[in-house]
């Protein structure tokens, strides 16, 4: 089944992956410009005809997004996404599947199932719009709300701490790593992009403003006169600068990273910490995806990590042909006449 | 020199014998070699595991005890049997726990080298039960199987350890040596099953050999015993388990419909086996997903089916409560799936390794909002072959989840079976939607049946999920009227099912004074006690449920035929209440839960009580 994708030449627009859905989230939601960098993304990277994608949401505000991709679509329960997303590609390896969920979807109900694709690298393209929030259920904190964050369900301040996805994601040895912003639509389509070129589980953390339950959570990083300071823009095999004026890096001393001012004179490009998304030891991965954590230092978006190893449909389909080769096809009266059979006369 | 006198046959029309012994006396082993032998001689058989759900309680302990019982005849039988005939006690703590269920007059047969203060006293024996009298009345065997089978081993490169362990062969042996069975069968498979271990081919095979040997030697048993073959219908047999049934069932249905079979499951006792058993047709494109967890069992198996692959999934009871929601998910899809349910002893983790059939409401009613699917269960431990085919079948044409009900005692249990031929075996058609032309998502055929669309067909791009949808369109659709409408639609979906399955069939006559009802497993303890009953002159008939959601056509013609209706369940009573509501009319009930099959004795009292003493003689 492998082998016999159908190759033609191919020429989408965006507009062909637009359903004839109304698209009905708030005015002003984030999730309308991540259906625009998909719809845009889609017609350069989708190597095979259209009926050929699938898409596979759980529940949420993001989940509605099968529903407005003009290709085959299925609209789940709460948080298994990523497990019904496995059965479709493990029916059918030759579908291109992709998953759409949220923070709270994908990292609370849907914790476990998101971790066992990401160790299994099931060759999905997992988009998580993460705006720090329970949207569709009207404003509870999430797994990845802010520890002492007031919400309806915490109204003294949350007590929980939240989860790091690039971390989570790392942790459950994801060979594809990446986040981007909502407002930063390039930089989105190229993530996008890259996601589904990839082969195996492929995690974006896409931050994501609800204007209505959390108006505002990523607006360091998507304001005017904050960004730069705030945003590390990762770019392989380029040191890590930002800033307003270029002014700033980071430097790797040892297993420590430090933020280094370039205007003394003290540092220069050549002593800041070049990032390797192919780097296969998952500690500087890790150092990186700390950072948001760490005051005084930026976040980083773009690609964390990729890595190339042989994904569970690959493996599966694999195994399949070998023990074909092995017992020959299998043969169904043969098997049921096996074992201890004598005959009644 | 005298010569050895040959020893009485004595020909039994049917006999039951338990094996019990520590959960590491390989008791399970022994019972399935001799119930295999036993089988491949010509017997009608019916067999019960039972163990502990501890991997390996602490050795010489009651709670430890594993026990294998086998019922064999030269006539049709339907149980494993109520009480043994014959009990092998490898230890105090087995002859404990199961005398009180041998038949009176019994055989027992010890491992006396077991009774020592230290198994006595794990035993809870105040004194030595060899000794004591407590075994007067019946024929005690006392047999030092340890240190025979230490002495048959001596030279056989094995640890200390290792030459205990063979003692179970000993035992086997001297029970194929007393019911008078061929020990080939046996020695075939240590060899095939020890192939890359010599030294262990050879201890067991000594082992078995010596016991075989030492009954023929010992003036212990002045008789051995033999059962005939039994008469069964001409064909080529073979033993089979209710979960190696169901394995091989959807594997001919995978067959059958030339659909690539995708198991998505999660290990849980009783039901592992299947996905097991299934995990090793790889050479048949069978994939089986063992997931992290139930409900990414089922969901994975949703996936698979909206995809276009023959999809299903295994579970026991705790099981399908976690599967419930997605359950639902598939019935508002309306995706063909079918989910297996071995059943166990609940509530909970209530009794892992114990049978239960407690799990019928919650198949036919155990989900939000109302989702009808489809439920069958199989009545024997080869019937679960053809109801995994059925399953399967009334998935596909009705694009509906399916219940497979099954449960411990059949899962575990086996028995002789004809084995049908792949030709014989009905073709299971399916049709994808592949026309653009008047394509919707929730257009139905005339089975109500909405089309099976599968991602990868150009043109049919199309969104389906857990909202609810408008008619025929699938659109998300809020709208009140269409709800109703498509509650309505999936509900008359499920009940048209009744046309396409088999009538409710009597057994003896079709109408009178007492039918006895039952479904699942129960078929033959229920069946063995009608005939008992009949026998003794009472006029009851039986009828069986292997068709639960929605019940055969005739159900409400066949119970109203009678005067009264009996239905024995492993439950408090869940047929008798879908019964009752259903057909508004009154049942008798007979519930025992114990975590074992129905005994045949209490139904067939049962009976009687319910007829009234005489009446109906």
């Amino acid at each position: 089944m492998a082998n016999n994708v159908e190759v033609k030449e191919i020429k989408y627009t965006a507009k062909d992956f637009a359903s004839d859905q109304e698209v009905r989230w708030c005015p002003g939601c984030g999730d309308y410009s991540i259906l625009a960098q998909v719809q845009r993304t889609f017609p350069e990277i989708i190597d095979r005809p259209k009926e050929n994608i699938v898409w596979v949401s759980g529940i949420g505000c993001s989940s509605r997004f099968p529903y407005y991709m003009n290709t085959y679509g299925f609209h789940g329960i709460h948080g298994r996404a990523p497990a019904i997303a496995t059965g479709v590609k493990l029916a059918n390896p030759n579908l291109s599947v992709w998953v759409a969920s949220g923070d709270g979807d994908l990292l609370s109900i849907g914790g476990n199932h998101f971790i066992h694709a990401c160790r299994k690298n099931i060759d999905l393209k997992i988009l998580m719009f993460n705006n720090r929030i329970y949207g569709l259920t009207k404003g509870q904190y999430s797994p990845t709300s802010e520890k002492g964050k007031i919400t309806k369900t915490t109204p003294y301040g949350s007590v929980d701490y939240p989860f790091n996805p690039p971390m989570l994601a790392l942790g459950a040895e994801a060979s594809f790593i990446a986040r981007s912003i909502d407002r930063h639509p390039k930089h989105l389509q190229e993530m996008i992009r890259r996601a589904g070129l990839h082969k195996g589980t492929a995690f974006i953390e896409i931050f994501q403003n609800c204007n209505i339950f959390n108006d505002g959570a990523f607006s360091l990083l998507t304001e005017k006169d904050t960004k730069d300071d705030h945003v590390l823009e990762l770019v392989h095999g380029q040191p890590m600068i930002f800033g307003k004026n270029k002014d700033k890096g980071i430097k790797l001393d040892g297993m420590t990273p430090m933020v280094v001012d370039l205007t003394t004179g003290k540092y220069s490009k050549d002593d800041l910490w070049v990032h390797d998304e192919f780097d296969p030891n998952p500690a500087r991965t890790a150092i990186l995806a700390m950072f948001d954590e760490t005051p005084g230092f930026p976040t980083p978006i773009g690609v964390f990590r990729q890595i190339t190893k042989e994904t569970y449909d690959e493996g599966l389909f694999r195994q399949i042909e070998e023990v074909k080769k092995k017992k020959g096809e299998g043969d169904l009266e043969k098997i049921l006449f096996s074992g201890n059979v004598w005959e009644v006369n | 020199m005298e010569t050895e006198k040959e020893k009485e046959l004595l020909q039994l029309k049917e006999v039951t014998i338990r094996f019990a012994g520590d959960s590491g006396d390989g008791m399970q082993l022994t019972g399935t070699q001799f119930s295999e032998t036993t089988a491949w001689v010509g017997n009608d058989l019916n067999t019960l595991p039972d163990y502990p759900a501890e991997i390996r309680a602490p050795a010489g302990t009651i709670y430890g005890v594993s026990g294998f019982q086998l019922h064999f005849s030269s006539e049709d039988i339907h149980t494993p049997g109520d009480q043994p005939d014959v009990l092998v006690a490898m230890n105090p703590a087995a002859l404990k726990k199961n005398l009180p269920e041998l038949k009176k007059g019994g055989m027992i047969i010890v491992n006396s080298d077991s009774f020592d203060i230290k198994n006595l006293n794990l035993a809870h024996y105040e004194s030595n039960p060899l000794e004591d009298g407590t075994l007067d009345g019946y024929q005690v065997y006392q047999v030092p199987i340890s240190s025979l089978t230490a002495n048959a081993l001596e030279g056989v490169k094995l640890s200390p350890k290792e030459v205990s362990r063979a003692k179970n062969f000993f035992a086997l042996g001297l029970m194929y040596w007393l019911f008078n069975r061929p020990i080939d069968n046996t020695v075939k498979w240590i060899h095939e099953k020890f192939a890359k271990n010599p030294e262990y081919i050879e201890g067991n095979e000594k082992a078995l050999r010596a016991g075989y040997n030492f009954g023929e030697m010992t003036e212990l048993f002045t008789a051995r015993y033999t059962v005939e073959p039994a008469k069964l219908p001409k064909g080529t047999y073979r033993s089979i388990s209710g979960n190696e049934a169901t394995a091989l069932g959807f594997l001919a249905a995978s067959v059958k419909s030339g659909l690539p079979l995708f198991l998505g499951s999660y290990p849980i006792t009783p039901a592992s086996e299947i996905i097991q058993y299934l995990s090793t047709y790889k050479n048949f494109g069978v994939k089986t997903f063992q997931a992290e967890d139930e409900i990414a069992g089922i969901t994975t198996a949703i996936g698979a089916s909206f995809a276009g692959n023959l999809a299903i999934t295994s579970t026991s009871g705790p099981g399908l409560a976690l599967k419930t929601e997605a359950i639902g998910l598939a019935v508002m899809t309306e995706l063909p799936l079918v989910i297996i349910d071995v059943q166990r002893g609940g509530p909970s983790t209530g009794l892992p390794t114990k049978t239960e059939q407690a799990d019928l409401l919650q198949a036919v009613c155990g989900r939000n909002g109302e989702a009808p699917v489809a439920v069958v269960a199989a009545a024997t431990p080869s019937d679960c072959f053809n109801m995994a085919i059925e399953a399967s079948r009334i998935a596909i044409k009705y694009m509906t989840p399916v219940i497979l009900l099954t449960d411990g005692y059949i899962a575990n249990g086996s028995e002789p079976w004809k084995i049908p031929h792949v030709n014989e075996l009905p073709d299971i058609p399916v049709k994808f939607r592949t026309e653009k032309e008047g394509f919707y998502p929730y257009l139905r055929d005339e089975n109500l049946a909405r089309p099976w669309a599968i991602p990868g067909t150009p043109g049919l791009e199309h969104r389906i999920g857990g909202l609810e949808k408008s008619d025929i369109y699938g659109n998300v659709s809020y709208d009140p009227d269409n709800h109703h409408k498509m509650i309505t639609l999936r509900a008359k979906k499920i009940k048209n099912i009744e046309n396409d399955i088999p009538l409710l069939e009597v057994e003896g006559e079709s109408s009178g004074e007492l039918l006895v009802v039952g479904w699942g497993g129960t078929y033959g303890a229920i069946k063995e006690a009608v005939n008992k009953a009949r026998a003794q002159g009472y006029k009851v008939s039986q009828a069986h449920f292997r068709y639960l959601n929605p019940f055969p056509k005739n159900t409400e013609q066949v119970l109203k035929s009678f005067r009264k209706v009996l239905i024995p369940e492993i439950n408090l009573g869940q047929l008798a209440r879908l019964i009752k509501s259903e057909f508004l009319i009154d049942v008798q009930q007979f519930n025992v839960v114990r975590g074992l099959p129905l005994r045949v004795a209490d139904i067939v009292d049962q009976i009687i009580k319910t007829l009234g003493g005489n009446n109906g003689k």
